[in-house]
């Protein structure tokens, strides 16, 4: 990637688009503080994070920013619910009837408060998709990253969850950043960001 | 989900509790090695003392001698070159000199519990047509019985002993004959010869010895033995059994005896004891290390498995440290309750076998000690074994890069 220079502002609600292998993942990666850059400089919030070590950006990450994957990646192991809560969980150390609480708020938010004992495997695509959003906002982040989270839902699971992360944006200020292919939907956010060949465009 | 665990213990249950069946599997192989190491421990510990304790009951534990004879030749002074060869002599059978004041001094020692008088010599015994020869011990019951617990070997008759009696072994009483109540004519190098009844007959589990032994009262066998007022050796028993070869050597070079302890005359046992040992370590250490190893081959193959669950976490932003505790705790966790699966199945094994194994006489071949003590060692060692084993793989899980874990 090259002569990367982006800037996002709080609540902004945005678009990243692409041709396969233009570099956008690696991008999100980077905002993500998943993944270092080679050369330049990424401020969250303010903050350098060059500077920082593995255990402080983790924590960051943590805090700040939450993640949608293409696949959902809930963890088989637990439940809807218990997945909601992972992040605090791993936050705080230990369950606790708040943790609880706003982790049932959330399913309740993404309408899910019936399937909150399911393990992941018994859901269907969409449910667990909306779970994975419910599960990216445990943490109030500040920016959530989405990458390609409809690519592998039918039309009206992808709808519903794309309003559902329009309705976040618009309630409580979160930035969202969506990677996509999906021109449409791209259309419908605030801003789209361009990548070819490793460059932002336009 | 339970409230007073932390993170990574209800992290490290679920993914064991996900995992059934390679949970199952490595929780069988772990149980089993830990039975064979509880079985092993428990069954060389009841051997060893079964040993022991059938080689102290039936001699003392050190036996003070007469000093040996030993030719003093003259020499002619310095200066003189002597060609001479000295001949060791024959040695006699001796009394201890001064022996009553060496008792009391023995008596008088705190390692020393019993000090038995004794007298023994050879002599023929006689009864119709056969004779045998024979070991007669002559001591006092009362005392005597405290060191070789002959009571405990009697399978015929009374251990008890008049003036006129004697208590044969086995196989002479068989060789001659003879049973209990019967007389026999026993006749001592120096011709004195008295005709003695058996009162008892016992079998010391030794062949040799029961063609050969004989024990009548002291005054009995020193007239027999033409050592009247005196006694042949001094027979002891000690508070602590294993220092007995360090006492007899104290004893040897203070007074003028000559010491024997139990651990010097059964040399050879103790080296075979001792190769035991060592040999049962090695297997316990062996299989140790295989249960360890297959602990350590299930969780890598769980690391690789759970790839993305670890790369989610790690985006959630879970600490490598976290990722590792994970991990070891699993291993841990595998050890334990393994041990404790494994340690019911030894203990069970354990009776069993006490049950079936028995010595050609019916006894049991080796007492049931179970010590709890051994169970809490093994579990303690199972889970440190559980930790180390899973130190590999949950570094390597901690290490994992997140965006290459995630994308797969």
């Amino acid at each position: 990637m090259h002569d990367i220079n982006l800037a996002m502002q709080r609540g902004e609600f945005l678009a990243l688009i692409g041709p396969s292998g233009s570099g956008k993942s690696t991008l999100l990666n980077i905002i993500g503080l998943l993944d270092r850059p080679t050369t330049g400089r990424l401020f969250l919030k303010g903050r350098d994070t060059g500077a920082l070590g593995d255990a402080e950006l983790t924590r960051l990450r943590g805090h700040s920013i939450g993640f949608v994957f293409q696949y959902h990646y809930l963890i088989s192991a637990f439940t809807a619910l218990e997945n909601v809560m992972m992040p605090m969980l791993v936050d705080r150390g230990f369950p606790s009837p708040e943790i609880k609480r706003r982790a049932e708020t959330l399913m309740d938010q993404v309408g899910l408060s019936a399937v909150a004992d399911n393990l992941a495997m018994n859901m269907s695509g969409g449910q667990q998709q909306r779970v994975a959003i419910a599960r990216s906002l445990a943490m109030r982040p500040d920016l959530v990253l989405a990458d390609e989270p409809t690519g592998n839902l039918d039309t009206k699971s992808a709808d519903s969850a794309f309003e559902l992360m329009q309705e976040v944006n618009r309630q409580d200020g979160t930035t969202f950043l969506i990677v996509t292919h999906n021109l449409d939907m791209a259309r419908r956010c605030d801003r789209i960001v361009e990548v070819v060949d490793g460059r932002i465009g336009p | 989900m339970n409230r007073w665990l932390p993170f990574e213990w209800i992290a490290a249950i679920r993914f064991l509790r996900e995992g059934r069946m390679q949970t199952m599997f490595i929780m069988g192989g772990i149980a089993i090695g830990v039975a064979v190491i509880v079985f092993m421990s428990a069954m060389l510990a009841g051997l060893q003392a079964n040993f022991i304790k059938r080689v102290l009951t039936s001699q003392p534990q050190i036996q003070l001698l007469a000093p040996q004879e030993v030719a003093r030749p003259l020499r002619s002074g310095s200066g003189k070159v002597e060609a001479a060869i000295v001949q060791r002599p024959t040695q006699r059978t001796l009394s201890i000199d001064q022996w009553p004041k060496i008792r009391d001094q023995m008596q008088a020692m705190p390692d020393v519990t019993v000090v038995s008088p004794t007298v023994s010599g050879s002599a023929l015994a006689v009864r119709g047509d056969a004779n045998r020869a024979i070991t007669i011990t002559g001591m006092d019951p009362a005392v005597y019985f405290k060191i070789v617990h002959l009571p405990d070997y009697i399978i015929a008759g009374e251990p008890r002993l008049g003036t006129d009696d004697i208590i044969v072994g086995t196989e002479l009483a068989s060789d001659l004959g003879a049973t209990v109540g019967d007389k026999l004519n026993v006749e001592a190098a120096s011709g004195t010869n008295r005709i003695l009844t058996i009162t008892g007959i016992v079998d010391l589990g030794n062949k040799g010895v029961n063609q050969r032994a004989t024990y009548v009262a002291l005054r009995t066998a020193q007239s027999l033995l033409d050592l009247v007022g005196g006694v042949t050796t001094i027979d002891l028993t000690v508070r602590d059994v294993y220092a007995a070869e360090t006492l007899a050597q104290q004893i040897q070079a203070s007074f003028p005896v000559e010491a024997d302890s139990w651990i010097k005359t059964n040399a050879q046992f103790f080296t075979a004891v001792h190769a035991q040992s060592t040999t049962n370590t090695l297997i316990r250490l062996f299989v140790g290390l295989s249960v360890a190893f297959g602990i350590a081959a299930v969780l890598v193959v769980s690391v690789i498995q759970r790839s993305k669950d670890i790369g989610i976490l790690r985006a959630m932003g879970t600490r490598r440290g976290q990722i590792l505790r994970i991990f070891l705790i699993q291993g841990g966790i595998l050890g334990l309750v393994g041990s404790v699966f494994g340690s019911a199945m030894g203990a069970g094994a354990l009776v069993f076998w006490h049950g079936y194994a028995r010595q050609v006489d019916g006894s049991e071949l080796f007492p049931l000690i179970i010590d709890r003590s051994l169970f809490v060692v093994a579990a303690i060692l199972a889970t440190a074994t559980g930790v180390a084993a899973a130190m590999a793989p949950a570094l390597r899980a901690a290490k994992l890069d997140p965006v290459v874990a995630i994308r797969g």
